[in-house]
This record gives structure tokens, sequence and C-alpha cells, in this order.
């Protein structure tokens, strides 16, 4: 107790430190890599506040994915900023008082841990009490992501497949009358990593543990943190470490976009199938229960079905960021 | 002990505000994208707060009564859960915004794009 006390008050302060080193930095390049290790004392901060599944998201998403996106989009932009900070008091004093009310507020609220806090003793306990009932799978975030609030997660799939389609067109624009840098791709300047022996190798001792793990957290998330958004996330992670340390035109020779495309709207539609089919059996929509005879082994399939829809749909549209990002090349305006 | 109790409070405050002085001061859109990265892990924060439970351990059954007294509160965990991932899939699309922006303008500071309007 003490010692997780002890363990959170020290990891929220670095958090907060290397958050002020980030934005303090003109240089972005450092500004990026300082974010990646943020993100990274956050996804410990979560672990030792009993969130393990948020932990594992946050690692593989915000101190993997997130920096190698930066750092692609930071290629093709400028590595500094170009003007000086000013310090504007306008702003400062508007935040600062911000700040300062909802300091004053914070006295209202339940302290870290109090189990008498408004938001545990109503809903919450009615998941936790019939998650075996209903569902019998040990992990209870699982069991609410994928079926209790399937409806939600379906959405944020949506929303995801969507971001993807953005990107994607975005970055499909060729600007007119300006000639592309021949030899200036981000994969081929990355292939500079070739000569990297140790980087190299070590790397890619990484990659299929990486990909085994992702295959762990995508069909063990039932009864252990994980779950198809982890799983995903660390899909595309191994898929970005081969394109950084094989250069990107490999990356995406390897998973071509349109192949990707589709199986990202294959996912997406893996899932709304499920809950058609449960329509089409005479359940509600997304109501695994009749998947089966018994309708907990039918909670079961309908949510490693969907867990799979899930996983899919992260993993293809991440990497289609990736290589989108990757493989553009740098335009002179 | 109890001040103690209000420290992730803080610190959400903390990041929050500085998070959003990056978005609202910052000309470089890149630099804004990291401070809504920032502010987004401030909420994120706030959430995983509120799951804590005294004495509890993450919300997973493991087999024994025992053992299987006190959760963590798993739903303020899965709303983060996909919040997490729908918000790197909103920073790729502000990152790829950024990059058509230098395209055109040469730049991605503000100022610049803002002349630049201007002259147009």
């Amino acid at each position: 107790m003490m010692l997780e006390t002890v363990l959170g008050v020290f990891t929220l302060t670095m958090v907060a430190v290397v958050a002020v080193a980030t934005v303090m930095s003109s240089n972005l390049f450092v500004s990026s890599i300082w974010f990646g290790i943020f993100s990274l004392l956050m996804a410990s901060n979560f672990f030792i506040l009993d969130a393990a599944d948020v932990a594992l998201t946050e690692a593989a998403v915000g101190a993997g994915v997130s920096t190698v996106l930066f750092m692609g989009a930071l290629a093709l932009t400028a590595e500094k900023e170009s003007y000086k900070q000013k310090i504007s008091w306008l702003p400062i004093i508007a935040l600062g008082t911000l700040a300062l009310v909802l300091f004053v507020a914070t006295f209202e609220q339940p302290v870290l841990g109090d189990p008498n806090a408004p938001v545990h003793v109503h809903v919450a306990p009615w998941y936790i009490e019939n998650t075996p009932r209903y569902i019998n799978i040990p992990n209870i975030v699982t069991a609410i992501l994928a079926s209790f609030r399937g409806y939600d997660t379906l959405g944020e799939v949506i929303v995801i497949f969507t971001a993807g389609i953005g990107v994607l067109s975005v970055l499909s624009f060729k600007p007119k009358g300006q000639k592309a840098i021949s030899g200036e791709r981000i994969g081929t300047k990355v292939r500079g990593v070739q000569h990297h022996a140790i980087l190299r190798v070590v790397g890619k001792l990484i990659i299929p543990v990486l990909l085994l793990f992702g295959l762990l957290v995508q069909f063990h998330g039932k009864y252990s943190p994980g779950g198809g958004f982890s799983a995903g996330a660390l899909f595309a992670a191994a898929v970005m470490l081969y394109g950084i340390l094989e250069g990107a035109d490999r990356s995406s020779a390897a998973m071509p976009q349109k192949v990707m495309l589709r199986l990202a709207a294959l996912g997406a539609t893996l899932y709304t199938g499920v809950g058609v089919v449960c329509m089409l059996l005479g359940g509600n929509f997304l109501d695994y229960n009749v998947l089966w005879s018994n309708p907990v082994t039918g909670q079961y399939v309908g949510i490693l079905l969907v867990e799979f829809g899930v996983g899919l749909t992260v993993t293809t549209v991440l990497v289609m960021i990736f290589n989108a990002i990757a493989n553009r090349p740098t335009y002179q305006a | 002990m109890t001040l103690l109790g209000l420290y992730n409070y803080w610190i959400y405050i903390f990041l929050l505000v500085v998070g959003l002085y990056a978005v609202l001061v910052n000309g470089n859109y890149v630099k804004r994208m990291i401070g809504l990265g920032i502010f987004q892990a401030a909420v994120f924060l706030l959430f995983i707060t509120m799951d804590k439970v005294d004495g509890g351990t993450g919300p997973i059954f493991r087999g024994s009564p025992e053992l299987d007294q006190i959760f963590a509160n798993p739903l303020p965990q899965v709303l983060i859960l996909t919040a997490i991932v729908v918000g790197i899939a909103v920073t790729a699309l502000g990152l790829a915004i950024a990059i058509r922006i230098r395209e055109e303008y040469g730049s991605v500071e503000e100022a610049d794009t803002r002349r630049l309007d201007k002259q147009a």
C-alpha cells in the first residue's frame, strides 16, 4: 500500500516534469522523444492504478506507434520550430484561472482509492457481479468492452477506420506543379539503419517476439489483460519496426496499402456482421446469446469474433497510416 | 494522507493546463498535436484515477473466492482503452494534414501560413 503510493507519486511527478520538457523544447525531434517517455511513464502509472489493460495499450500506442508517426511527420515537415516561443500573458492568465478553479474543486473530490466514491457504488458493481453469470470470462474489462457495451466499441472501430481513410485521402493528393525530390523518401533515407549492424540484428530479433506477444494479447485477452485494441497496436508496432529497419518501401511491399484497406474494412464488417447474424438468429443486435445453443458459449464465440475484428481493423489502419506517411515523397513548395 | 490522495487530480490539472498551453500558444502545427496528446493524457489520467479501489486488484477473476474480493472499477478502463487508440488515429490524421500544409505553404508555422493567406 505504502509502496504503491510512493511509486504513484514518483511516476506522476516524473510525468509532470517530462510534460514541461516536451512543451518547452523547440526542437521537435527532441520533443517527440520526450513525448514517448511521457507515454511510457503514464503507462506505468496506469499499471500502478490497477488498469493493466489500459497500461498495455498506452505503452504500445503512446510510446511505440505515436513516436514513430511523429518522426515520420517531422521528416516531411520541419525538425525545428522556426519561431521563438513568445510568452503571451492572456493564455497564461486564462489557464492559470482554470487551474485554480479546478484545484479548489479537487478538495471536494473523493480521495484516491476511496471505495465509497460515487463511481464505485452505482452501475459498476452490477458488471463485476454479473460478468461470471452471463459471460463467464475472467477479464471483466474485455467482457464489458466486447459484449455489455459492444455498441460503443463498434462506434470506436468505425472512428478508427474513418481516421485511416482520412489519412489515406489527405495523403493521396499530389501537389500540382511540384516535383517530388527523388530519393528523398523517408523509407529510403531510413535504409541508412542498415549500416548499423547491432540495431538491425537486435531489432529483427524483436519482431517475431513482438508478433507472438501480439497473438497472445489478442487471443488470451479474455483471461489476462489484452484484447483487440492492444494487440492491434502491437502488430502494427512490429510492422513499423520492420519498416524502420529495412526501409518503408519493403514494409509496404509486404503489406500493400490496397490489401490493408480491404482488411480494415473487413474487420469493421466482421464486427457489424456478428451483430447482424445475432439479429437473423432472433436476438438483438450484438446479443451474442443466440450464437450458440448455450448462451454463455454464445457470448464466448461472439467476443472472440468481435475482438478479432477489432484487432484486424486497428492493425491494418495503423500499418496503413505508417506506410502512407513513410512512403510520402518530399515535395518542394 | 488525505492530501496525497488528491495528488493524482493535481497532476491531472497540471497536464491539462500544460497541454492546452501548447495548443493555444505554439504556432507549430506538429507541436500542437503533441500538446493535444498531453491534454488527452490528462483526461486519461483523470478517468484511470477514478477506477482505483483500496486493496483491490485489476478487474480480472483469478478463479478463487479468497482472491476475488475487491476489484478496480472496470468501466473507466474500458472507456480509456478505446479512447487511446482513437486518440492515435486522430493524431495521425492531424499529422497528415500538417504534412499537406507543409507541401502547399512550405511551412508548418501558423505565422507563415497566415501571412501567405493574406498575400493570396
